[in-house]
């Protein structure tokens, strides 16, 4: 029995004497590289669905509130800016497909080409908070941030705002007016959410470079970047329906 | 790179992103054109009026969000676990709309 002595002698030793016979980086719980991959895959959507029942109760509540105060969203969303939130998107679908590549070039093992891609992503992803940055200060300047110094004066006298005598809006009722807080509470909790997410995302890009750089994602174990990409193209869609419901609510003259 | 641990899965390549990139970048035109156009509404009763407009933009977004969904994030070439896990969560979501909203519209709203 000479496996006796190696099991008296406690578990790493035991264990060390397969590792010349599969890929360093599967762990010893899975059978194989492939399960390995697909338990992490199974683990990263269940971890989206979760994000979705999240953002989920944000777009609930808007479409509630959308029904019930219609003229204060069609007002309120007029305040926003369609370039700004156009140019945005094509920001942020450029990056997904930049991300995208990078995985590609992971998985064919392109060391120089993941690291231009996950570049990129970042470059664009910072550029996307660029630009809300600039409508966000849109907003503090024109006291549209929902709290204590909430302004009304767009609402009640649309001619004396610019945006808002381009949409040809009428003045609202007091009342209605009101309610213009609630869109504006529920565009900066689900933009503010989204961009939050792009700030973790830039984060573990960041690290991603460097880890790249190094080799780490082109020699086989695309695992994380696969679910990195899987995270960044989440983020995307939940834009993509940020965009339309939030800045594309009747454009078209009421 | 043929070893047997190896990870057989399916690559997608450059060819299917780019295709993916451009009708994302067409529908994101689509959207923006579409609503700035009066598309009408479909008068059904005199209270139940279905608006064109946001149902074009949501149709606009969901075909994107699917394109996304398919083939940046692989759903199409991943194991059927995968698919059924996507799947259970778009169901999932879709019936806690559906009922949060059938309780909104069905409630007796200033009659009590």
């Amino acid at each position: 029995m000479p496996d006796s002595t190696a099991i008296a002698h406690g578990a790493p030793d035991a264990a060390e004497h397969t590792h010349g016979e599969h890929p360093p980086y599967l762990r010893h719980h899975f059978n194989s590289v492939e399960q390995q991959a697909d338990a992490s895959n199974f683990a990263m959507w269940l971890f989206l669905l979760t994000e979705v029942m999240f953002f989920g109760g944000l777009f609930t509540a808007y479409l509630i509130y959308r029904n019930w105060y219609y003229a204060a969203f069609v007002a309120a969303s007029h305040q926003l800016n369609v370039v700004w939130g156009t140019l945005n998107t094509l920001v942020l679908i450029i990056s997904s497909f930049t991300m995208a590549m990078g995985v590609w070039c992971a998985e064919t093992r392109r060391r120089r080409g993941l690291v231009l891609c996950l570049t990129l992503t970042l470059i664009l992803g910072l550029g996307f908070l660029g630009i809300k940055t600039i409508e966000y200060s849109e907003k503090i300047e024109k006291h549209h941030v929902p709290g204590f110094h909430y302004s009304l004066q767009s609402f009640l006298d649309p001619d004396s705002d610019e945006a808002a005598k381009a949409a040809g809006d009428k003045p609202l009722p007091l009342d209605m007016a009101r309610h213009t807080e609630i869109y504006f509470s529920l565009y900066f909790a689900m933009t503010g959410m989204h961009a939050l997410h792009m700030i973790i995302g830039i984060g573990i890009l960041g690290f991603m470079i460097f880890r790249a750089r190094a080799g780490a994602y082109t020699s086989g174990h695309v695992t994380f970047v696969e679910n990195f990409g899987l995270y960044w193209h989440f983020v995307d869609i939940i834009w993509i329906y940020l965009f339309a419901l939030l800045y594309l609510i009747s454009r078209h003259g009421t | 790179m043929s070893e047997p641990n190896e990870h057989a899965h399916h690559i997608v390549g450059p060819k299917v992103y780019v295709t993916i990139l451009f009708a994302l970048l067409l529908g994101t035109a689509l959207t923006v054109g579409a609503s700035f156009v009066d598309l009408g509404a479909w008068h059904l009763t005199s209270t139940l009026v279905i608006y064109w407009n946001p149902i074009v933009a949501l149709v606009i977004a969901c075909s994107k969000a699917i394109l996304v969904v398919l083939y940046f994030m692989h759903v199409r070439y991943s194991t059927r676990l995968t698919m059924l896990t996507v799947g259970a969560g778009i169901f999932m979501f879709l019936a806690l709309v559906g009922m949060t909203l059938s309780d909104y519209i069905s409630r007796a709203w200033g009659q009590w």
